[in-house]
């Protein structure tokens, strides 16, 4: 096995990215997009660690993320599309009012 | 060993530059095709990582479901093009100055502290099977798999009853 800090360093990459993403992104389904790659970043850098302490609790917990993202997934599309039958638009520059 | 780190820089080669795509594309399908790959990319690296079992579920769930329901909202909307700047001129700069301040850290913390673990002699037997997985999973997790049917359920409620707006709102009008 490689070193674990190659797998680290590339989760760090990759969360960068989506961090990045979700800052200069004006599009709501991509900042989506970008909170999935970062919680994809978090799942490589727990499956990378089980591995080196042998233990398989890591991946179980990677299990639980892709449930909650499953589910976090569901709803979010959902009031995206709420919005945009509100608004027209899916720009989150242009949600700044509390009343729909 | 050679070979092993060869395919490591093949994978975070074509990782790296797949999440660049997706931040960078014009279009938000593009970027849904890109995400698919990023995350196929990842599922290989689970294997690599002797866990079979969660590279198909990313397989299943993440590039599958999770990504077709992406696609699937981006094409009934109809909000493909996202070419437009921001309202406010220094969030793009800003973003850049912060992300590579996050990565500097992450870097520094990775090279300096956590980054220095012995490797493993070897795996013990039967590591990320499938039956291992499935044993942990129904014996010592079993309330957190119980909890996660829960939430998958109010999930589903939850996005059936935001979606249902248009109808409440005939009977909120009535």
């Amino acid at each position: 096995m490689l070193p674990v800090s190659y797998y680290i360093g590339l989760s760090a990459v990759l969360f960068t990215i989506g961090a990045v993403g979700v800052l200069i992104r004006r599009n709501a389904i991509v900042i989506f997009m970008s909170i999935e790659l970062m919680l994809n970043a978090a799942n490589l850098a727990f499956v990378s660690y089980a591995r080196v302490h042998g233990a398989i609790s890591g991946q179980i917990f990677v299990f639980f993320v892709m449930a909650v993202a499953a589910a976090e997934v569901a709803v979010g599309l959902a009031l995206i599309v709420t919005i945009f039958n509100t608004k027209q638009s899916i720009d989150v520059d242009q949600m700044n009012a509390l009343k729909g | 060993m050679s070979t092993e780190l060869a395919l490591f820089i093949m994978l975070s080669t074509v990782a790296v530059a797949s999440a660049l795509g997706m931040l960078f594309s014009r279009n938000a399908v593009y970027a849904a095709l890109f995400l698919i790959l990023n995350f196929a990319t990842v599922a290989v690296f689970y294997l690599i990582l002797s866990a079979p079992f969660i590279a198909l579920a990313q397989v299943t769930v993440y590039a599958g479901a999770i990504m077709v329901l992406f696609l699937f909202v981006i094409m009934l909307l109809g909000a493909e093009q996202t070419g437009r700047t921001p309202t406010v001129w220094w969030i793009q700069p800003l973003a850049l100055v912060l992300g590579v301040i996050l990565l500097i850290e992450s870097a520094y913390l990775v090279f300096t502290q956590r980054g220095s673990l012995p490797n493993p002699e070897g795996v013990p037997a039967l590591y990320g099977a499938p039956k291992l997985v499935g044993e942990t999973l129904f014996t010592q997790y079993v309330l957190p798999f119980e909890v996660t049917s829960i939430l998958l359920l109010v999930g589903m409620i939850g996005a059936i009853v935001l979606t249902q707006r248009k109808a409440r709102g005939k009977m909120d009008d009535s």
